[in-house]
């Protein structure tokens, strides 16, 4: 039962995640969210490069912080959202508790059956040139897939949000 | 060595956090938020599952996931700002179904 400096670094930013996550969906002032959701993204990053996934963590970094974050601020203003407080935010606690806390506690209760006292050594770099090679030698029919699903989602987006009647 | 059940309990939690900010959350925003939370614990999972195993294929998925996830919220942020534009607000409790 030796506890590692990897180990204890990744519990370490892992609670951050969770920490943050619990803020994401607890805090009232809508922004706010925005800002802890970066933390905990962030947190997940970071989780990611300790886990040798070099190129998912910057993946992640560029996608996640730069665009998804600053799109979802950017709703957050489009719909005229207060600075402050909003009162209105929350629905009804006592389901949301229940099947969340089944699903989260559930999952965790699963994985320590399954991987509990699971040992890994450390995985390959997973540089972006391995990354690459896994893509186009196995899965590049999911890539180009993904390719004309992106394409769709931009006209999707673009006709959604047009003026007037489609 | 590393123990892999310590992010992966992290992965549980947080989809535990986001299926709870899905149900409970009123603004259309703020549940996108909480599905980015679910997905990103999946993709902690897969990458996890990696390290477990030696193996590339779950960054693959996990690029994949990243990509589908900017998708998803392209589109569904366009449709967040089309029922501001009809309603003036975007409570998903609120939106008429039929």
């Amino acid at each position: 039962m030796t506890i590692t400096l990897m180990d204890a670094l990744m519990g370490a930013v892992g609670l951050v995640a969770v920490g943050a996550a619990v803020a994401v969906v607890s805090t009232q002032h809508l922004v706010r969210a925005g800002l802890w959701l970066v933390v905990a993204l962030g947190a997940i990053a970071v989780e990611f490069l300790l886990l040798r996934a070099e190129f998912v963590a910057w993946v992640q970094v560029l996608i996640y912080l730069g665009a998804v974050v600053v799109l979802l601020l950017f709703a957050v203003m489009l719909t005229r959202a207060p600075i402050g407080r909003s009162a209105d935010l929350d629905r009804p606690i006592a389901p949301a508790i229940f099947v969340g806390a089944g699903t989260g506690l559930g999952l965790a209760a699963l994985f320590l059956r399954a991987f509990g006292d699971e040992r890994a050594v450390a995985p390959p770099t997973g540089s972006a040139q391995r990354v690459g090679e896994t893509i186009f030698s196995d899965w590049v029919l999911p890539f180009e897939v993904l390719s004309v699903l992106l394409l769709a989602a931009l006209v999707g987006a673009i006709v959604l949000s047009k003026k007037d009647r489609i | 060595m590393i123990r892999p059940i310590i992010p992966l309990l992290t992965a549980a939690l947080l989809f535990g956090i986001g299926v709870y900010g899905v149900l409970r959350r009123r603004n259309a925003v703020l549940v996108l938020m909480s599905v980015e939370l679910m997905l990103n614990a999946v993709n902690l999972i897969f990458v996890t599952r990696d390290a477990i195993r030696q193996q590339m294929t779950g960054q693959v998925f996990t690029l994949f996931v990243i990509v589908i996830a900017a998708a998803e919220v392209g589109v569904g942020l366009a449709l967040v700002l089309r029922l501001f534009r009809l309603r003036q607000n975007i409570n998903v409790d609120e939106v008429p179904l039929a």
